[in-house]
This record gives structure tokens, C-alpha cells and sequence, in this order.
């Protein structure tokens, strides 16, 4: 089944007995196959937002509507069939064995047993646990395979559109980690609308798509992208809950393929001297990068390389840290700083130098105004302005590290 | 509920408890001493009150449990009714059961029935308690999680609830099967024979006393072997964890 499109509009709800309305006037919309974080303080109606659009509450005012349809129409049982469900309890039955976990829907829906058996299988390839484990009951798995059983219970009858409210919030920040990032990889593949439900900011920075910041009382703060988000946070409140450092949490939304990278000078051993110093005339940076014939690094050359006809292979420091062009930001920022250097080459899939990363670049995308990335070059230019050092060396003599520690 | 408080009320329900001596000591050389040889001699003699007594346990287990495990479901869906009901089963075990007997004799009549309504209404509280205990025990996330997968109440009940509290409700089941079993050892006063019966019947000879009150231990035991045997069967899950 594709995904849903959900579309809160001016939705109230007050609990019997409240004095004041857990959500208020909260409207939104997701996109199908969009995650959709609602995130905020502890109390401020994240579950109640998200208990409203599968009935397990009813609302007191405003509408709901699952694919344009309002849910208030639906049979509450028969809505939640079709809406997978899953919660940071995990919830799973202990007295059935994984296989009968996962077929709790399709079997409400009454699915023929080859059916279910196949999808049953085809889920357990699907998160990575061994068919063997279905005969296994729940207490017998890891926290971490209880929640991955968890999500395949909640997908088992292909739904269009899924809930789940803190699933990862009783996991340990390692296999949280592990957990999100294969949810995202699964997501990938099945596209379902997800509303995503978290207190943790940096949780939802990673997750969604789109962003609602809910705020006590069940009032929208802000609805918006991720990076809209850190960029421009809407009012105070939402300034606070990001954070202070809201401007680094925007190096874990961007991948280093996604900024302008530095132009590299490779050569490979053999090469005509003159011909590869003439190329650093065209980089971004002053020094020679050795690859082998496949293209991939082996470190930055020395001058005596250099100093023949014909390039031979003299290193003054290895190519390390090598950083791909999926990294995150952040990571291969980090990979940089903990190599006590400013620059890395960057490759593709195949091992193969597409570019440089420096801390400049990194700099660069952190400032977002979204403009051209200075070179190491035109730095150097501008630096030189200043203090009347002309040579682009002076980058590097600066940090006293990186390509000259060899 | 010693037996000389009860002597008067046992002339009253019967004028066979204390018949005569059997014959049977006369043939033991200690006269009331242990006597193993004439146990085994006058085995046969016990069948029957351990058959009546095997009846006087095992059916008002089995409609007890039936009857306190709709109870508890009910106070388990409509939690008002819980303490009332608690209250009632509660009360229901501290009625001595003579005074039940006598009660129900100008109702049931002397016998079997008597003795069976009296004991089913002994096993309530155990096990009515355990069921309730059973299914408020089941997590809050777990039954979140099946209704918000579309369970309807009485699938979760069924399905879910019930299942999970197996190993509360048998662990009630046991403590009433042994409990039942001693309850039934006075069950003659009612007129329903059983092992009781054959002690008091000739309570002085410690070879009769003995004989009887093996037979009621090893009853227990067996009981509770078979309930759990069931448990067993019916909860693989529990196995599978401590493996
Ligand atoms: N079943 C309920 N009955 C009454 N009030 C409730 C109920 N569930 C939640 N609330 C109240 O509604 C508000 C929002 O709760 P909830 O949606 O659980 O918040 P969150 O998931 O963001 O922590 C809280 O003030 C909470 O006390
Ligand atoms: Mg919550």
C-alpha cells in the first residue's frame, strides 16, 4: 500500500476533567512518504497529537484526515489495522513467539496462513533478524531486537501510515543510534508516512523531514524542515529547545557531498614533474595528492618528489583521514580534527579522489549564507592582504600541523 | 476446629462416625500403636474414601476456578466491583466450615452437594485474588500496544490478558488445590464421606490416623503436581526464558 497523506486542521482536545486543552488549535500537514518528528517538552501532547489520528482518543474539535478522509468517519478498530503502531513499551506479547508477534495484524485481518508466513519472513529479512528467531519468544531477544521486532509488528500489513511514539527512547545511546539509522535506511526503501514522536531535539533533527515543536498546551511552535528549523527558529521557545548549538547541530543534517568541496591536485607515480606542478596551479590547495591508478589516495607528496623528471613515489605525510562523500558533516569534521589536521581527501563509492575537505569548507556551509566556498588560495590572498605574507604555505605553517607533520 | 469441639455437632450430623473400632485394632499387637502390617493388610479399605475424597477436591477446584476466574475478569473490566467482591470471597473463607455445613443442609441437604458448595466457595478468594493480581499485572504498554494494533477488549482479554496472567492464576490454582484437599478432610460432616471421614472414624489408633492422613499428603501433592504439569504445558514461554 503507498503512503498517506495526514493533515491535522485546527484540532482541539481536552481531556474530560482538564482545565486546560491538551492540544490547541493544532494544524499541520504530511506529505506521503514524509517523517513527520513531533517533538517537545515532556506534557506538552505529543502522544495525545498522535493517540488522536489511530482514535485510541477522540478529538473535541477540528478534523483529521488520513489520505483527505476524516478519521472521525472510520470504525476505530478498522483504523487502527491499517495504521502501524508502534511505542517505546514496545508492547510486544511475551506469551507468542516472534512469528505470531509480527502476525498480529495481518491475522485481524484474517490473511490465509501462507500469507502471513511469507510476510512474516520477508519482514524478518527486511530488519536484519535471523528467520530462525521467529520461533523464538520475545524475553529470548536483545532490547535492541525487541524494538526491531517492534517496527516489522508495526509494518506487517503494509501500512500507509505509521506511529511511533518514543520507539527508540528506552534504548541505549549506542544501539539508538544503530536503530535510527537502520530506520532510515528501511524508510528509504518503503516510503511510508511516519509521524515520529520524541522529546530528544537532536532525535528529531535527525529523523524528520518535517519538524512540529510542540510547546505546553499542545501549541504548534514552529512546523518546518530541519535546517529551517536551526536556521530560523520562530520565537524564543523554540530558540531554547534547539539549542545553543543549534548552528552545529546543522553539520549533522548535511552530508559532505552537499557543500562545495576543494579541488585536489592528484598525480600518480611516473607523471612528468613539470606537467604536475603546472596542476597546482588549478587546485585549491598548494600540495600534490599521490593517488594510485584507480584514483584512490595514497598520501600528500613531498617536495623531493618533485624534484626529478618523472614523479616518484616520496610522501611527506599519508593521505589520513580519508572521508566519503555520504559522511555526515559532523562526523568528517570530527574525522578531521581528531587527525589533528584541516584537510582530507574526500571519495566516491569506488575509493577515488573527487576532492578535498577542509575545516575552511566545513566553516563555509556552518556560516549558510550559501554562497561560494573561499580557497585556500583566496584566503591565503586575503590573509596576505592583511599581513603581507604572500605565499599560501602560510595557511598551513599557521596551524603548525596537518601536511607539514611528515 | 478441633475435634472435641466438634464432637457434639458430628452426633448431630451422624450416628456412624464413631462406629465401632473395625475389628481392626483388636488384630494390631500395640493395639493403638502404628500397625504398618495391618495398613497393608486393610489398604483396600481406603480406596474408596480417597476416591471420594479425589471428588471432593478436584470439582470444586474446577468450578471454583471457573466461577472466581469470571469474577476476577469481571472486577478486572469494571474495577468498582473489585473490592465488594473481594470483600464477598473473603468473608466466603472465614466461614468454619460447620457452621457452612449446618447453614447449607436446610438448603442442599445432607451430602456430596453439600459438601462440594461449601468447598467451591472456599477456593474463591485464592483463586479470584490470584486471577485479578494476574491480569492488573499485565503492562500497561502491552495492552496499549494490542489496542492500538485494533484488538477489540475481548480479544485482548482472551488473547492477550488471560495468557499472561497464566502463571499468577496457577500459582493461585495450587495454593487452593492444597488448601482444598485439607478443607475436604471435614467434609464428612456434611455426610459426603472422604479421607476425614476415615480418621475420625477411628481417631485413637495412630495406624488410621496415619494411613488416612498419608493418603490426604500424597492427595495434595499430587494435585498440585498436576496443576503445574498444566501450567507447564500451557505456558512454553516461561520454559523458553529460563532455558
Ligand atoms: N488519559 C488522560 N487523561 C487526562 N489527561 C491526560 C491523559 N493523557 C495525558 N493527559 C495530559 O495531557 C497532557 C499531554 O500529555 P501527553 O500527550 O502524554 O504528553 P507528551 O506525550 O508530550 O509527554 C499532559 O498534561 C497530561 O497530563
Ligand atoms: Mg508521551
Amino acid at each position: 500500500m503507498q503512503a498517506a497523506t495526514l493533515e491535522f486542521r485546527h484540532v482541539h482536545k481536552q481531556y474530560p476533567g482538564a482545565d486546560k486543552p491538551a492540544i490547541a488549535d493544532l494544524s499541520f500537514r504530511v506529505e506521503a512518504g514524509d517523517i513527520c518528528v513531533l517533538v517537545g517538552p515532556s506534557g506538552c501532547g505529543k502522544t495525545t497529537a498522535m493517540r488522536l489520528v489511530n482514535r485510541m482518543i477522540d478529538l473535541t474539535s477540528g478534523e483529521i484526515l488520513l489520505d483527505g478522509r476524516s478519521v472521525m468517519e472510520r470504525r476505530p478498530a478498522e483504523l487502527r489495522r491499517e495504521v502501524g503502531y508502534a511505542i517505546q513499551q514496545i508492547g510486544l506479547f511475551p506469551h507468542r513467539t516472534i512469528a505470531d508477534n509480527i502476525a498480529t495484524v495481518p491475522k485481524l485481518l484474517n490473511w490465509d496462513k501462507t500469507r502471513t508466513k511469507a510476510r512474516v519472513e520477508e519482514l524478518l529479512d527486511l530488519i536484519g533478524l535471523d528467520r530462525s528467531l521467529g520461533r523464538r519468544y520475545p524475553a529470548q531477544l536483545s532490547g535492541g531486537q525487541r524494538q526491531r521486532v517492534g517496527v516489522a509488528r508495526a509494518l506487517a500489513a503494509d501500512p500507509p501510515l505509521l506511529l511511533m511514539d518514543e520507539p527508540f527512547g528506552a534504548i541505549d545511546p549506542i544501539n539508538r543510534e544503530r536503530l535510527q539509522n537502520e530506520f532510515l535506511r528501511l524508510q528509504g526503501e518503503l516510503r511510508k508516512t511516519v509521524v515520529f514522536v520524541t522529546h530528544d531535539i537532536d532525535e528529531a533533527i535527525k529523523m524528520g523531514d518535517k519538524i512540529a515543536i510542540l510547546k505546553e498546551g499542545g501549541h504548534l511552535a514552529q512546523y518546518a524542515t530541519p535546517s529551517e528549523l536551526l536556521m530560523y527558529p520562530a520565537d524564543k521557545f523554540v530558540e531554547d529547545f534547539v539549542g545553543a548549538d543549534r548552528a552545529l547541530k546543522r553539520l549533522a543534517l548535511q552530508r559532505v557531498r552537499d557543500i562545495d568541496l576543494w579541488k585536489a591536485a592528484t598525480v600518480r607515480t611516473g607523471e612528468d614533474s613539470a606537467a604536475a606542478k603546472a596542476k597546482l596551479a588549478d587546485a585549491d590547495l598548494p600540495y600534490l595528492l599521490l593517488v594510485d591508478d584507480r584514483g584512490r589516495p595514497k598520501g600528500w607528496l613531498s617536495d623531493r618528489a618533485l624534484s626529478g623528471e618523472r614523479i616518484v613515489e616520496d610522501l611527506r605525510s599519508s593521505a589520513d583521514p580519508i572521508v566519503e562523500m555520504d559522511d555526515i558533516l559532523r562526523d568528517a569534521l570530527s574525522d578531521l580534527l581528531a587527525a589533528d589536521t584541516r584537510y582530507g581527501p574526500v571519495v566516491d563509492e569506488a575509493g577515488a579522489v573527487r576532492g578535498i575537505l577542509s575545516l575552511e569548507a566545513v566553516g563555509h556551509a556552518l556560516a549558510a549564507t550559501g554562497g561560494h566556498v573561499p580557497t585556500a588560495t583566496e584566503l591565503a590572498r586575503e590573509s596576505a592582504a592583511h599581513d603581507g605574507r604572500a605565499t599560501a604555505d602560510g595557511l598551513s605553517s599557521g596551524s603548525g600541523s596537518d601536511l607539514a607533520r611528515s | 476446629m478441633s475435634g472435641l469441639a466438634v464432637t457434639p455437632v458430628l452426633a448431630q450430623l451422624s450416628d456412624d462416625f464413631f462406629g465401632d473400632r473395625q475389628g481392626a485394632a483388636d488384630r494390631c499387637p500395640g493395639n493403638n500403636e502404628l500397625c504398618p502390617g495391618w495398613i497393608v493388610d486393610n489398604f483396600t479399605d481406603y480406596l474408596n474414601p480417597l476416591w471420594e475424597h479425589v471428588l471432593l477436591s478436584v470439582i470444586p477446584l474446577a468450578i471454583g476456578f471457573v466461577l472466581a476466574t469470571g469474577l476476577a475478569m469481571l472486577a478486572h473490566r469494571y474495577p468498582k466491583l473489585a473490592p465488594p467482591f473481594l470483600a464477598f470471597v473473603s468473608i466466603l473463607f472465614t466461614i468454619p466450615s460447620i457452621a457452612f455445613y449446618l447453614i447449607l443442609i436446610n438448603v442442599t441437604g445432607r451430602g456430596f452437594a453439600t459438601a462440594v458448595v461449601a468447598l467451591t466457595a472456599y477456593t474463591q478468594v485464592l483463586i479470584f485474588r490470584n486471577v485479578l493480581t494476574g491480569l492488573r499485572e499485565v503492562p500497561q504498554g502491552t495492552v496499549e500496544a494490542a489496542q492500538g494494533m485494533g484488538m477489540s477488549s475481548r480479544q485482548i482479554l482472551f488473547g492477550v490478558e488471560l495468557p499472561m496472567a497464566l502463571p499468577t492464576i496457577f500459582a493461585g490454582l495450587r495454593i487452593a488445590a492444597s488448601s482444598t484437599v485439607g478443607i475436604a478432610g471435614f467434609a464428612f460432616f456434611a455426610g459426603a464421606g472422604g479421607l476425614g471421614q476415615s480418621i475420625f472414624a477411628d481417631p485413637r489408633f495412630r495406624g488410621n490416623v496415619v494411613a488416612a492422613s498419608v493418603l490426604m499428603i500424597l492427595l495434595a501433592a499430587a494435585l498440585e503436581l498436576a496443576v503445574l504439569a498444566v501450567q507447564r504445558a500451557l505456558t512454553p514461554w516461561q520454559r523458553a526464558v529460563s532455558r
